[in-house]
């Protein structure tokens, strides 16, 4: 019972998680500016992290866990990057 | 002693993140985190002349609790507001707020606290005049919103920092 | 490991805040997608990140407590760097879109008091 029930919530929530990647993803494309294109690069790396959480908890294993903390990682320093990039490439062209 | 160990409380912290990310507590996995977070800690006081000093340990966990609190209760009300979408007015707009906070450290953890809430984001400090602009998404008084936030929090981290 | 040791209280408790976490970030999306204007929709995503971590984040943690043994580094680990990066990130977006809209002019945002001294 309890294994149907933590199955089906992970499997749901699973899917819940890949709508909102569309979504931002579909922020990512319409833009209409570059910063609202990092913005939803930025929330689109939450919610992979959150979905590697996921499938972790689903395999039990601690190596998503770790690609969840490199994938935060990566997403906080491209994200400064860009921001940075935003920032400075206007005052420079 | 103040030489020896610049920053403490970073060592004791990145030692103990070591730790957690080796999973384990062992001799090895201690001195080998303790070794890598001696150097963070003097590469940290090499680069930061500034040292924050927190006054009030105690007061942090009343800080702690206060912002969780805030965070739930706006997380219910930016979700409402996105439920709602364009049925709803657009009450979003810019507050210029003055500020007696003058400490970096201070100031650093309020902007964390505004922009970590949903609803509000920190977007400018001027140093001269002492004052920040914050863009909130729900807007009605913006008197309240000054007071609620100077009343909350900036109360705290004065005593805490200052 | 299998999902059949988890008590049935523990399994409720885990389903409720896994779904509870996922649908906050979806709502956090939908939000970024739906807000009309940049400075709006630098709000949503806070809300994947505030709670709706917490609650995936936490349904793992107990996952792991009770069904394994392992202890819950990873999720400290997670849940303190995510709250840690996104407001410093989202800060220095929104500074560096107030700096764009500014330069060309945009009457939607206040205007310069002074040069910042800090950049």
């Amino acid at each position: 019972m309890s294994a149907m029930i933590l199955f089906w919530s992970i499997t749901i929530a699973q899917v819940v998680l890949g709508a909102a990647m569309l979504v931002t993803l579909y922020r990512l494309i319409a833009g209409p500016r570059a910063q609202d294109r990092v913005l939803s690069l930025d929330a689109m790396y939450v919610v992979a992290m959150l979905l590697l959480v996921t499938f972790g908890m689903r395999v039990g294993t601690v190596i998503y866990f770790e690609v969840a903390l490199l994938i935060g990682l990566l997403g906080f320093v491209g994200t400064v990057a860009l921001a940075k990039f935003l920032m400075r490439g206007e005052v420079i062209e | 002693m103040s030489r020896l160990f610049p920053h403490p409380l970073l060592t004791v912290a990145l030692t103990l993140m070591w730790l957690l990310l080796q999973q384990s507590a062992g001799l090895g996995h201690i001195l080998l985190g303790f070794v890598v977070a001696f150097a963070a800690s003097h590469a940290m006081a090499r680069l930061q002349p500034h040292k924050p000093r927190i006054r009030r340990p105690g007061l942090v966990l009343k800080l702690l609790a206060e912002v969780t609190l805030d965070i739930i209760r706006s997380n219910i009300a930016v979700t409402r507001i996105v439920l709602a979408g364009e049925r709803r007015k657009a009450t979003a707009g810019f507050i210029k707020m003055p500020l007696e906070l003058r400490d970096p450290a201070g100031l650093a953890v309020l902007s964390c606290i505004i922009t970590a809430t949903p609803g509000s984001a920190w977007l400018e400090y001027s140093p001269a005049e002492s004052s920040v602009l914050i863009h909130v998404l729900d807007l009605i008084d913006e008197g309240e919103w000054i007071d609620t936030i100077k009343r909350r929090y900036e109360t705290l981290l004065l005593e805490i920092f200052q | 490991m299998s999902f059949d040791d988890v008590p049935l209280w523990a399994a409720l408790l885990i389903s409720a805040c896994v779904l509870v976490g996922a649908f906050l970030t979806f709502v956090g999306a939908v939000g970024l997608a739906r807000m009309p204007s940049f400075y709006q929709r630098i709000h949503a995503p806070t809300l994947g990140t505030s709670f709706g971590a917490v609650g995936v984040l936490a349904a793992s943690a107990i996952l792991s407590t009770i069904g394994e043994d392992r202890f819950i580094a990873h999720e400290i680990l997670i849940f303190t760097f995510v709250s840690v990066t996104t407001p410093v990130t989202l800060m220095l977006l929104a500074r560096a879109a107030l700096h764009r809209d500014r330069v060309e002019g945009s009457s939607d945002v206040p205007a310069v008091v002074e040069r910042p001294v800090d950049q």
